[in-house]
């Protein structure tokens, strides 16, 4: 068996492990793998030729390609070795990673710290129990785009969307340009799940009916798909017969969430956050074995990649120093998801770290001017009034570590409506 | 043109098991079926229990047959590498009225041979399968009954009977047939005439109309009874080792729940009678009833890790009961009807009831000195130990490139499936026979990949690609560099 | 006249109203200077980054990546399209390349977005 010794392991050579294997390198780590299924580097952002990508990080807008070259080049510049077409199969005792690569054969890769950094995948038609035919035509809006971006295949014709998540409407956009027409964007919520700037952008532009409060009840055709029936829900989310109609298509397309790819992460063992379904972290986003460090989409779903790529800097960063013997270790303090907010992430902070941290969060439910709390009893520390608040948009605080000794609690109210 | 000794209509689990059982003669035998794949419909959508048969009507045909297919099945699933798992069954009773049917059924066990069925106490139970309602009174245990892949058992007697001289031909639907002086000739299909000497009708749902064909009176009808079913990701929680049955009422044998052989929880069927024989759509009022009526038995089973949802058909022939025969007015013709749930139960029995049939008419069956009764699977990457993984990776390096994830399967792995005889051609045979897309993302990241090395080992292009049945296409055509803008 | 339009400058998503009277703009329900420039440039003429591919020959992948350097006219966007859905280009290219100058007489170029 083809054997390797670095210091720190990435998994995944998306935006989150190219910016951990890079942060790895700049914090000292002589060594930094970075191991890809895909034969090249890049993930899901490759297939995202949309822009929108990096405002925050280099306040310009850019596809998701270019936002993935730029880490790529500087990944190869810094040092960071790529191990490309390559699938991690099992993470075994001392940090063992086991490896198959069609050239190499079974690598066995012995590592000091790890990143994960495998990403989320989509929620599918059966998570979400559509009843109906199971003809071709039904595909998560992922799916879709990567084989009309990257395989050069057009995937239908006439095409309902379910989801207003934001690859739900990047690809009514996308279809659109390339001759489909897009009957409707379905979205079981009273409010969009996606970004507002996407509604305008890929839905207002090209006059596509955005239905709120519908769902698909049934998808028809043998073969391929024919049809699909949606009706309006009631509160309880419930579809109301009587609204029931039939929409002729050979397409249709789901954009109904992801969940966070973790099946490397429950074999080895780490404990993980029923909510977001990912590992529970602290502030480094070390997981619950020591050594084993998680970011990006396979913690918690976000909606920018420019977070992604900064908490993935603070993974890389940490596993570094984990793995040079440089990575202090202190009391573990919890962090609650207090009312008005679903999750929190990081779930736990190490007292010892010290320094800043920054917690992000969703809330539970839409609302107007919200005051954001993060606190540690009765202390406040930190605090801020936004105008307007969104489970699809990420929540921050930033709070000091420096003297905690309790559980920190982050609550969301709404001041006004 | 073909020629054969004998066509068998049909390629699910009979008539795939006839086809293996007749090449042992010495006897050209060609399968054919309208579908794009072996495994029907039937027989690729049910429970995927090989039953001993403790409950068929006793004296039957089907409880003959289901007794020596189970005999059998210990040997023949390591014969054909099949995976087979005896996990017993309990049957538990809820209330005090279903504590009262269970002297009935254990009496019918008996009386079927199948003298291993036992009482067992509540505690018993529920040291056996903890997950049991704990209102449970009692119940009985079957220890014999077991799981198996019914797909890859279809594939794999398919494979079999391919690699002794019986030749498959798919996406070919019988049109008509010759009968000339009173006996048949040839077979009309979608694919050229077959003058054959015998037919054996093993087209479950459409038998009735494969009959017509022949010219046979029909004095029954066959309609679809679907069965609505759950699958649920390896990783839920709330999961138990034997087939949960439950008390069936004299109306319905109900909902059961079972792990199948590859550890997902399966909870399922539903008893619907319809018309329609291409209708295999779900619907939400009988999910919800699957999931209501499996918590009766098991509270705690979480439906919402469900990973898919589908329905199959079973042929429900009326009268019902076995009938498998030779016909009543056109020589040659065979008929195996009435096949409604125990198909894959029945199937070895079947098939060697069909050889006594044929000897017994006269037709001569001279024992092949070449037949192998072994058929290897694809050797599989997942699973396998690290020195195996080595050794097949030094066969083929495509075993180093996972394509399904959820389910580790290897490119090299979809490539043997794609040139197998008979072939997987479209991207659900790909996913029958190795998994691939069968796991929690339903082909979300390997479906554009198989479709790509379908493409590629077929040599057809992308939009050519099915899902399964001629017109499942799964793309359009090319988003550039098309003929549109050429 | 008047409009109602969206902002997009960030997530907030005002809700803007322009008001035109005598050859002259009004911007109300902007949260910050941005909106009321957002919501001019919608009301007169607006603007978008066009984002699709083109087919490549002899690299490892079919497609490329490519975009518009800047915005061009919303109105545009179909016209540029039939212009990039009968381009070909041949590998290499590399990120930033410029593949078609002044499209449509837009103004912008079209860049490849990734190496290939």
């Amino acid at each position: 068996m083809h054997t390797v010794f670095c210091d720190v392991a990435v998994i995944g050579a998306g935006p989150a492990g190219l910016a951990a294997a890079i942060a790895a390198k700049q914090e000292g780590a002589a060594n930094v793998l970075l191991i890809e299924r895909d034969t090249a580097p890049g993930g899901i952002l490759q297939q995202c030729i949309h822009p929108g990508f990096g405002l925050q990080l280099f306040r310009e807008e850019l596809t998701g390609p270019e936002y993935a070259g730029r880490f790529v080049k500087e990944a190869r510049e810094a040092g960071v070795e790529l191990l490309s077409d390559t699938m991690v199969l099992s993470i075994g005792e001392d940090h063992i990673l086991t490896c198959a690569n069609p050239e190499k054969g079974l690598v066995e890769i012995h590592p000091g710290a790890i990143v994960l950094a495998m990403g989320c995948r989509e929620r599918t038609r059966a998570n979400i129990r559509i009843p109906g035919e199971r003809p071709a035509g039904v595909y998560t809006a992922g799916t879709a785009q990567r084989l009309i971006n990257r395989q050069n295949a057009m995937v239908g014709r006439r095409v309902v969307i379910l989801g207003s998540g934001d690859i739900g409407m990047i690809m009514a956009r996308r279809m659109t340009l390339e001759g489909a027409k897009v009957e409707a964007v379905v979205e079981l919520l009273p409010y969009l799940a996606g970004l507002t700037r996407n509604r305008v952008q890929c839905l207002d532009d090209f006059d596509i009916p955005l239905l709120l409060s519908h769902t698909v009840t049934a998808i028809e055709g043998k073969r391929r798909v024919e049809a699909v029936r949606i009706a309006q829900v009631d509160q309880q989310r419930r579809p109301i017969p009587e609204t029931e109609r039939t929409i002729p298509c050979d397409t249709l397309l789901l954009s109904v969430g992801l969940i966070p790819e973790n099946e490397l992460t429950r074999a080895a063992g780490i404990e993980m956050d029923s909510i977001t379904n990912g590992p529970s972290v602290d502030q480094r986003m070390e997981t619950s074995r020591p050594g084993i460090f998680a970011c990006g989409n396979v913690v918690h779903v976000n909606d920018l990649v420019d977070n992604v790529t900064a908490e993935s800097r603070t993974a890389g960063a940490c596993a570094a120093r984990y793995a040079l013997g440089t990575l202090p270790r202190g009391q573990a303090l919890g962090v609650a998801h207090g009312s008005g907010v679903r999750y929190v992430c990081p779930q736990r902070l190490d007292a010892a770290a010290g320094g800043k941290a920054a917690l992000y969060f969703r809330v539970a439910a839409p609302g107007g001017k919200t005051v954001l709390t993060a606190r540690c009893g009765e202390t406040i520390l930190a605090r801020r009034t936004v105008p307007r608040v969104s489970p699809g948009e990420m929540c921050r605080l930033d709070i000091d570590t420096a003297h905690l000794t309790a559980p920190v609690t982050v609550e969301a109210q709404e001041v006004e409506a | 043109m073909y020629q054969a000794d004998v066509v068998i209509v049909g390629a699910g689990v009979v008539g795939c098991a006839i086809a293996r059982e007749l090449s042992r003669y010495d006897l050209q035998v060609l399968v054919v079926d309208k579908r794009d794949d072996v495994g029907g419909d039937a027989s690729k959508s049910n429970s995927s229990i090989a039953i001993t048969g403790f409950d068929c009507p006793p004296g039957s045909l089907e409880a003959r047959l289901c007794h020596e297919t189970r005999a059998r099945f210990d040997h023949v699933t390591k014969e054909l590498d099949v995976p087979f798992r005896v996990c017993g069954a309990l049957m538990p009773a809820i209330t005090p009225e279903q504590m009262e049917r269970l002297p009935a059924i254990y009496d019918e066990a008996m009386a079927n041979g199948v003298t291993d069925v036992v009482y067992l106490t509540p505690e018993e139970i529920l040291a056996k399968e903890p997950e049991i309602n704990p209102a449970v009174l009692g119940g009985l245990y079957i220890p014999r009954e077991a799981v198996i892949d019914p797909f890859l058992y279809v594939v794999a007697l398919a494979e079999n009977a391919a690699a002794n001289g019986v030749k498959f031909l798919l996406r070919c639907e019988v049109t008509g047939m010759t009968v000339e002086n009173g006996a048949i000739t040839a077979v009309e299909t979608t694919q050229g005439t077959i003058r054959t000497k015998y037919v054996i009708n093993a087209a479950g749902l459409y038998g009735d109309e494969i009959a017509r064909m022949a010219g046979e009176e029909i004095d029954y009808t066959v309609k679809p009874r679907k069965g609505q079913f759950f699958i649920l990701d390896r990783s839920t929680p709330c999961k138990t080792e034997a087939v949960i049955y439950p008390i069936p009422t004299p109306t319905s044998r109900g909902k059961l729940l079972l792990q199948t052989v590859h550890g997902n929880m399966l909870l399922g069927p539903t008893a619907e009678d319809g018309e329609d024989k291409t209708d295999h759509s779900t619907t939400a009022e009988e999910l919800a009833g699957i999931e209501r009526d499996c918590r009766q038995l098991v509270p705690n089973i979480r439906v919402s890790d469900t990973i898919t949802q589908y329905s199959g058909l079973r042929p429900n022939r009326t009268p019902a009961g076995f009938h498998i025969a030779f016909g009543e007015k056109t020589a040659g013709y065979f008929e195996v009807g009435g096949v409604r749930s125990t198909g894959v139960s029945c199937s070895l029995g079947i098939a060697r009831y069909v050889a006594d049939q044929f000897r017994a008419a006269g037709v001569e069956l001279r024992e092949k000195e070449d037949f192998s009764p072994i058929r290897r699977g694809i050797p599989r990457f997942a699973g396998a130990d690290n020195e195996k993984r080595e050794q097949l990776l030094a066969e083929d390096p495509l075993y180093g490139r996972i394509i399904c994830r959820c389910e580790t399967v290897t490119e090299a792995e979809i490539v043997q499936a794609i040139h197998r005889d008979p072939p997987a051609t479209t991207v659900d045979a790909v996913k029958r026979r190795l998994r691939a897309g069968m796991g929690r993302c339903q082909g979300g990241f390997c479906g554009p990949k198989v479709m790509e090395i379908l493409s590629r080992e077929l040599g057809i292009p992308m939009e050519q690609v099915e899902k399964n049945l001629p017109g499942s296409y799964l793309t359009t055509g090319p988003v550039r560099g098309g003929k549109e803008d050429a | 006249m008047s409009k109602s339009i969206t902002c997009t400058r960030c997530p907030m998503g005002c809700a803007l109203t322009v008001e035109e009277a005598g050859g002259i703009l009004a911007v109300t329900g902007n949260g910050c200077p941005q909106g009321e420039e957002y919501g001019r440039s919608e009301y007169i003429c607006p603007v978008r980054t066009l984002t699709t591919t083109v087919l490549v020959t002899g690299g490892a992948e079919p497609l490329l990546p490519v975009r518009t350097d800047r915005p061009i006219p919303k109105a545009m966007l179909f016209d540029c399209m039939e212009l990039v859905r009968s381009m070909s280009v041949a590998a290499p290219v590399s990120a930033g390349q410029v593949l078609l100058e002044n499209i449509a007489g837009t103004g912008a170029n079209l860049i490849a977005c990734a190496d290939r």
